[in-house]
């Protein structure tokens, strides 16, 4: 039985070390010179050039990134983090509630219709969509970045799940009490759906942040580059330059991951709680 | 649907009037307008526009090239889902059978599902680095010269490395909180009747999962059909030639790259219909599992 256990461990810590060993390995290489790294390869050691490699990368205007900033890519990427993760919880509530609360004779309509945006991924219309873009003048703006995003109703069913485990008797005697539509949302279902929206709140956030194809098809103005989107514009001068960046490199990639893995980290069960649940 | 409900002639449409917009306007227009210019042929510097039928679909569908693609797909498909979800089933299941540091592995092994696709790439590109890759150096003492984004099979194997490293995590919590549910009784019932563990996982535990691996299997073909894009942009690094793609990558490249509208249109109704079919599968599959429980 002891040699078992001992086994167990041994496989879960290689797993640990092949998963997490590439993203220590990328913070460490990024406290080391471009040129130290160009000799000894990738580091596992601290480098002590840690302050001076991200502030060149947070207010260095140029350079790989032409004229945006990594401290501007940080805030537009929680821009787009946030306003995809807020946007998407009060649209989906919304139509939740509509879709629950209230009889009405074309609900069964607007249901198939919102389910039917859970098909298809936005990469299978990404050019027509990228034209309708155009045709509304918003490309090169966080409206163009974000909402076209929220056209997906993931939220809405996940709330509408939840809306439904709520007992009938909590709507009946708020109607006792006088409540109408409005004050027995915001009063009762709101603050009723607070760890729900939590969870949400991650996911969203996580993958609003990741975002990657949109980003870069909708915006050609680098002030509205994010940080996932910047690596394309760092690989754009990898070829080109006599000794790559490498250490501004990993500390890009570090910064892009730093607030998502953090945010599930320290949010763990409520992430897990939203994503077995929504997904299934 | 519930019992209790407001009666209320206007304000159901005005609490699903945002959300409705947002996809008439997101969601159905440009899948119609994908639909609509699949069947013409567009001039690329907007000069009108020819009827053409099916003639895009005929030509994404003869082409050798597009072919060439679908198989890599298939096999980039097949390869990164398995592994993914192999390796995120083994460590779900040491990461239930140990007590001591269970949550600290736990902890490990999910952080990295929050790190983007590309970000995942670019990582990939820089250990399969020619000059300062330790993936290539440990390549050589086995003799294998390794050229990502030269070398078509080289390329193949980075691309499905870093997405297998991706999905693991996502398996891997699925897996481990499937198997957190199986109940104590079951388990003790197990170990009497088997005692090989080996035995107790194909005879016990493997058909308890069956329900969450298969809702696995579904969204781990779509992850190695879509979101690999990220990946896969950055290692092909905008030169697709003689390196291998997938078919939404391909869409992206002809519609963007190559302003071949009809041709791109074409091929995104082709991936629709695939998608369709694959959730139509899943949809027919979650609700026969509704029963079950």
């Amino acid at each position: 039985m002891h040699r078992t256990k001992l086994i167990d461990h041994i496989i879960l810590l290689f797993g640990v070390f092949f998963m997490i060993g590439p993203v220590f390995v990328a913070f460490m290489t990024s406290t080391h010179t471009a040129i130290d790294v160009h000799i000894n390869g990738l580091q596992v050691s601290w480098g002590g050039d840690f302050v001076a490699t991200y502030k060149e990368l947070l207010t260095r205007k140029g350079g790989f990134t032409g004229e945006v900033t990594g401290a501007r890519m940080v805030m537009n990427s929680f821009i787009l983090g946030v306003g995809f993760a807020v946007g998407k919880i009060v649209l989906s509530m919304l139509a939740a509630y509509g879709l629950v609360y209230f009889r009405s004779r074309f609900s069964t309509l607007f249901f198939w219709m919102i389910f039917t945006t859970l098909l298809l991924p936005l990469e299978v219309r990404i050019l027509p969509s990228y034209d309708v873009m155009t045709k509304l003048g918003l490309i090169n703006t966080y409206t163009g970045l974000i909402v076209p995003l929220l056209a997906s109703a993931t939220g809405t069913f996940f709330f509408r799940q939840f809306f439904k485990s709520v007992p009938d008797e909590l709507l009946e005697a708020a109607r006792i009490d006088g409540a109408g539509p409005f004050k027995f949302f915001i009063d009762i279902l709101v603050p009723l759906s607070k760890t729900m929206i939590a969870a949400i709140f991650i996911i969203m956030f996580v993958y609003g942040w990741n975002q990657y194809l949109w980003p870069m098809i909708m915006t050609n103005d680098e002030s509205f580059y994010t940080l996932v989107r910047g690596i394309k514009q760092i690989l754009l001068v990898w070829v080109g330059s006599q000794i790559p960046e490498y250490n501004q490199a990993f500390a890009l990639a570090v910064l892009a991951m730093l607030p998502p893995v953090l945010m599930v980290v320290i949010f763990q069960s409520w992430f897990i709680k939203g994503l077995t649940e929504s997904d299934k | 649907m519930k019992r209790v409900q407001f009666n209320s002639a206007l304000l159901p449409y005005l609490f699903v009037l945002p959300q409705m917009a947002i996809i008439v306007i997101f969601f159905y227009w440009p899948s119609a307008q994908a639909i609509r210019s699949s069947f013409f042929l567009e001039d690329p510097f907007g000069f009108g526009e020819t009827f053409v039928g099916f003639d895009n679909y005929v030509d994404a569908l003869t082409s050798s090239y597009y072919l060439q693609v679908a198989r890599f797909t298939v096999i980039f498909t097949i390869i990164v889902t398995f592994l993914s979800l192999t390796l995120g089933l083994l460590l779900a299941s040491k990461a239930d059978d140990v007590i001591r540091g269970s949550s600290s592995y736990k902890t490990l092994l999910i952080s990295v599902y929050a790190i983007a696709p590309p970000v995942a790439g670019l990582l990939g590109m820089m250990f399969f680095d020619q000059h300062i890759g330790p993936f290539v150096k440990m390549a050589s003492w086995f003799g294998w010269d390794m050229k990502v984004g030269i070398n078509y099979f080289d390329t193949t194997f980075a691309m499905i490395t870093v997405a297998v490293w991706k999905q693991i995590p996502y398996n891997f919590i699925f897996f481990l909180s499937g198997l957190q549910s199986i109940p104590v009784s079951v388990r003790e019932a197990a170990a009497i009747d088997n005692r090989s563990r080996l035995g107790r996982f194909w005879t016990v535990t493997l058909p308890l999962l069956a329900p969450t691996a298969f809702f696995l299997l579904i969204i781990n073909m779509t992850y190695s059909l879509f979101d690999t894009f990220g990946i896969i942009d950055v290692i092909v690094k905008d030169k697709a030639a003689n390196n291998p793609i997938t078919l939404v990558y391909k869409v992206y490249m002809d519609g963007f790259r190559g302003n071949d509208i009809g041709g791109s249109a074409a091929q995104s109704v082709i991936l629709m219909i695939i998608v369709l079919a694959l959730t139509f599968f899943q949809f027919r599959f979650i609700e026969r599992r509704v029963h079950y429980n």
